[in-house]
């Protein structure tokens, strides 16, 4: 791999953590309005206000940089960027066309997920940093949630790496049939689930619970900082949207995949995106020991079931 | 010295340098983020080595799972920003653990250094030898490893509901 190579790989990604994000916010902005009977932004930009997360960007980098006198100085300034990384080695790892990742290796599953679990620290970091009660609790709140939830995820991608008989995302994509989708399904709810709590997204948003929290974890930050928390959530929201597109859903297996793979993919993350914003508006926030037993309960019964079942199917050779 | 020498030898250093910060700083919460820094130097240099599948295992359990949990427990107890000196050891016992980690340092050195070759070579071991090692060869070893914990568990379960009414 020559220099050249690389520095448009790192920069194809770069440039689709920055604008992928911005796209599913914007959309979350708009089908969230439309569905509770607003128009959303519609002035910034013209067009039914499509600028509106670039003036946001633009106001939180003017903000002031305020770190608590308080705070632990270095952790807390660090935290957004630990929250954040992670989500951009994931992204590279998914493959959105055949042949085509930013990083092609033969564990990139497992080097998806081990990169996504990294970021849960920042927000652990963030919380006890901040020397705030709320952020404390918050980051407590956090680290509960994450523990449980990690393991229906694992498991879940467990199966479908058992299903294709691979750890890399290509070769499983490669590999996808469209049966998958019937005897898999668990998997991908479970996962989807899954997700949404691992994000904590509503209604799993127990650590940022605004009425009882302010903001979690993230109570004392301001400007860019701030800002790059957000963008972790939904550079995450991608992330997993497009693993569940390419695992599940088949990536770019598709109508002229040869030409138009690069399209499908996107289009069913893209999909996946929607549900997971759907969800946040059809569901009022779950307590904590709902939390946990709808986690413990269901899901990895499930996932287990799932990966039992996908065994089975394996060595049937069905 | 070869590009994969270099990068063994930057990885070790990270770890070596994390593992070190974790045990000497005065800060909890600092010694758990240092040993996330001391076992993503460990991941690195098994990176080097070809072993890609232990060293993302590596990463996904202990710095996704165990370092939260370990977090997690800090922060359910008194974790305070700032140095703790409250739990400071006299000077007789840094002196003293710092001598006995010096030791086993250069014991294991004097162990492993001769079994080394010369230059870092990379091994290029594939999931399928992992998989057929740790559930072939090292099958009972690993269940009882398992059972062992599972056993842990228990107990912890279990003497955490005892009833309190005997207490004072």
């Amino acid at each position: 791999m020559s220099l050249l190579e690389v520095a448009v790989r790192s920069a194809s990604v770069l440039a689709a953590f920055l604008v992928l994000p911005l796209l599913v916010g914007q959309t979350e902005h708009k089908v969230m309005a439309h569905m509770q009977g607003r128009l959303g932004p519609m002035y910034a930009g013209g067009f039914h206000g499509w600028a509106q997360l670039v003036a946001d960007g633009v106001k939180f980098v003017q903000k002031e940089d305020i770190t608590p006198r308080a705070a632990d100085r270095w952790v807390f300034r660090l935290a957004p960027a630990v929250a954040l990384i992670p989500y951009l080695v994931a992204l590279a790892t998914i493959p959105v066309h055949p042949g085509v990742a930013a990083i092609d290796v033969p564990g990139s599953l497992v080097l998806a997920l081990a990169a996504t679990s990294v970021g849960a620290l920042g927000t652990l970091m963030a919380g006890w940093a901040s020397a705030n009660k709320y952020a404390l609790l918050g980051g407590l709140r956090a680290a509960a949630q994450l523990v449980s939830y990690e393991l229906p995820i694992v498991l879940a991608a467990a199966s479908i790496a058992l299903a294709g008989g691979s750890l890399s995302v290509a070769t499983l994509t490669d590999r996808w049939s469209p049966w998958w989708m019937v005897w898999q399904l668990p998997g991908a709810i479970v996962f989807i689930v899954a997700a949404c709590a691992e994000l904590q997204r509503p209604p799993f948003d127990m650590p940022v619970a605004d009425a009882e929290l302010v903001m979690g974890a993230w109570t004392e930050y301001t400007g860019l900082r701030f800002a790059f928390f957000l963008l972790a959530e939904y550079a995450g929201i991608v992330v997993m949207s497009l693993l569940v597109a390419v695992l599940w859903l088949g990536g770019w297996h598709g109508p002229f995949e040869d030409t138009l793979g690069w399209l499908w993919t996107l289009l069913k993350g893209f999909a996946v995106a929607v549900v997971i914003i759907w969800v946040r508006v059809a569901w009022p926030r779950l307590r904590e020991d709902q939390l946990q037993r709808l986690a413990w309960v269901w899901l990895v019964p499930l996932a287990l079931g799932q990966l039992l079942l996908t065994g089975a199917g394996v060595v049937m050779g069905w | 010295m070869t590009a994969l020498d270099t990068a063994f030898a930057a990885t070790g250093l990270v770890a070596v340098v994390g593992g070190l910060l974790a045990v000497t700083t005065r800060h909890v919460v600092h010694a758990a983020l240092w040993l996330v820094v001391a076992l993503l130097g460990v991941a690195g240099a098994l990176l080097v080595l070809g072993a890609e599948l232990v060293a993302l295992v590596l990463v996904l359990v202990y710095v996704g799972a165990v370092v939260v949990l370990v977090l997690f427990a800090l922060m359910l107890t008194r974790a305070p920003i700032g140095p703790d000196l409250e739990h400071r050891a006299g000077p007789w016992r840094t002196a003293g653990s710092a001598a006995l980690g010096a030791a086993v340092a250069v014991l294991l050195g004097s162990v492993l250094l001769p079994l080394t070759g010369g230059a870092v070579e990379r091994a290029e071991v594939t999931s399928t030898q992992v998989a057929g090692q740790i559930f072939g060869t090292w099958v009972w070893p690993f269940e009882l490893l398992s059972l062992l914990l599972l056993v842990a568990l228990v107990a912890a379960l279990a003497v955490s509901r005892i009833p309190r009414e005997a207490a004072p």
